[in-house]
C-alpha cells in the first residue's frame, strides 16, 4: 500500500500543480493573469507526459559510446552507409548496453512548447488589441461595457422602430 | 527514497526540492496582484520545471523550456504588460468558489484516473515498451546521430517538424497583422497632431 502510494506520489504533485494554473486561468479576471495560468498548466501537463516516459535507472536518450558500434565509425562521419548494414549481416536492431529513458514523449513535449509560445503571444496580441478597444484587460469590465453598448443599440433600434411606425 | 524517478535518495531530494519551489511559486501567482511579479514568477516558474525535465532524464526539453518559455515567453509577456496594465483588480472571494470546486472535482477524478496508471518509472509500462523503445534501438544504424530525441524530431518525425514550424509561422503573422506593422502608430501620430492642432486653434480664439 505504502508502495503504491509513493509509486504515484509524483503523478499526485503533478496534478496539484495542474489544478492551480487551471484554477488561475478560471478564476483570475484578468487577462494576462489568465494566459500565465494558463501556460503552468500547459508545462506542467509537458511534465507529466516526460515523466510518463522516465525509466528507473535510465539515463537520457543520448547514446553513450558503448551503444555506437566502433564497427560504424566515431564521430560525425559515422553515419552508417549500406556497406555497414550488409557488413552486420542487415541487422538493424541494436542491443543497448545501458538503460535510456523514452525519447518519444521527450519529441512530443517539444513540439508542444514551441506551439505553445506561439499561441501565448497570439493571445498577448488579442489582448493589446481588447486593452485598445476597451480601455481595460478585466473580463468583468469588458463584459460590462459589451452589455452597456448592446442595450444603448437595442434603445436605439426600438426608438427607429417607433419612429417608423408614427 | 525509491519513490520518485530513481533509487538514490539524492535525486528523489533534489525533486522535493523542485517540487516545494514549484508549488510556491504557482501559489505566489495565484494569489499575487501586481502583474510585473506574476509574469516574472511565471518565468521562475519555467526554469525550475526546466531543471525538473533534466532530472526526468528529458534534457532536449529541458534547454527548450529554459530558451522559450522561461526567455522567449517571458519577454512577451512583459512587453504585452507593459502595453496593457501594471496591476490586476482585487479578486471577488465569491467568485472564486466555482473555479475552486471545479479545479477539486477535476482533481479528484484525475487521482482516481491515476490509480491505473503504471508506476512512475516502470521501464514494462506501455509507454515504455512501444514506439519509443524502438527508436533507441533502430536509431543509430538509421541516421548515425547519437542524440535519439534530435534524430527523431528531424529525421523520423520531419513532417511533424514542418507542420510545427507552419504552425509558428501562422502564430507570427497573426500576431503581425493584429499589432500591425507599424501603420496603427502612424494613425495615432496623425490623431494626436491632429488633436494638437484642434486644441491650439482654441486656444487662439
Amino acid at each position: 500500500m505504502v508502495e503504491f502510494v509513493l509509486e504515484r506520489a509524483g503523478y499526485w504533485a503533478i496534478i496539484g500543480l495542474m489544478m492551480i494554473g487551471l484554477f488561475i486561468a478560471f478564476s483570475a479576471e484578468n487577462l494576462i493573469k489568465r494566459l500565465v495560468g494558463l501556460s503552468i498548466f500547459q508545462t506542467t501537463i509537458c511534465l507529466f507526459y516526460v515523466s510518463l516516459g522516465k525509466v528507473n535507472g535510465g539515463t537520457a536518450p543520448i547514446l553513450l559510446p558503448a551503444d555506437t558500434p566502433a564497427s560504424y565509425g566515431a564521430g560525425h562521419a559515422a553515419a552508417p552507409g549500406a556497406d555497414a548494414l550488409v557488413a552486420a549481416g542487415g541487422e538493424r536492431f541494436a542491443d543497448l548496453h545501458h538503460v535510456y529513458s523514452n525519447p518519444l514523449p521527450h519529441v512530443l513535449m517539444l513540439t508542444a512548447i514551441v506551439v505553445g509560445v506561439a499561441t501565448l503571444s497570439l493571445g498577448l496580441a488579442l489582448i493589446v488589441r481588447i486593452r485598445e478597444a476597451y480601455g481595460t484587460i478585466e473580463a468583468d469590465e469588458v463584459r460590462e461595457i459589451d452589455m452597456e453598448t448592446a442595450l444603448a443599440q437595442e434603445l436605439e433600434a426600438a426608438k427607429d422602430i417607433n419612429e417608423a411606425s408614427a | 527514497m525509491r519513490e520518485l524517478f530513481t533509487t538514490d535518495a539524492g535525486p528523489a531530494l533534489i525533486n522535493i526540492a523542485l517540487l516545494a519551489i514549484l508549488f510556491i511559486v504557482a501559489i505566489a501567482i495565484a494569489r499575487l496582484r501586481s502583474l510585473f511579479a506574476i509574469v516574472m514568477l511565471s518565468g521562475v516558474y519555467s526554469v525550475v520545471s526546466a531543471a525538473w525535465y533534466i532530472a526526468v532524464d528529458a534534457v532536449d526539453v529541458g534547454y527548450t523550456e529554459a530558451a522559450v518559455g522561461a526567455g522567449m515567453s517571458t519577454a512577451v509577456l512583459l512587453g504585452a504588460m507593459l502595453l496593457t496594465a501594471r496591476t490586476a483588480k482585487p479578486d471577488k472571494p465569491f467568485k472564486r468558489l466555482g473555479p475552486l470546486l471545479i479545479c477539486g472535482a477535476v482533481a479528484v477524478m484525475l487521482i482516481y484516473a491515476s490509480v491505473d496508471l503504471p508506476g512512475l518509472g516502470d521501464p514494462n509500462s506501455p509507454a515504455n515498451t512501444g514506439a519509443g523503445m524502438t527508436y533507441v534501438h533502430v536509431n543509430w544504424y538509421d541516421t548515425g546521430v547519437p542524440n535519439v530525441v534530435t534524430s527523431v524530431l528531424a529525421s523520423y518525425r520531419g513532417f511533424d517538424t514542418m507542420g510545427e514550424t507552419v504552425v509558428v509561422f501562422v502564430a507570427g503573422l497573426a500576431v503581425a497583422m493584429l499589432l500591425g506593422f507599424g501603420e496603427r502608430s502612424l494613425a495615432e501620430t496623425l490623431r494626436n497632431t491632429k488633436k494638437r492642432s484642434g486644441k491650439g486653434k482654441e486656444g487662439d480664439a
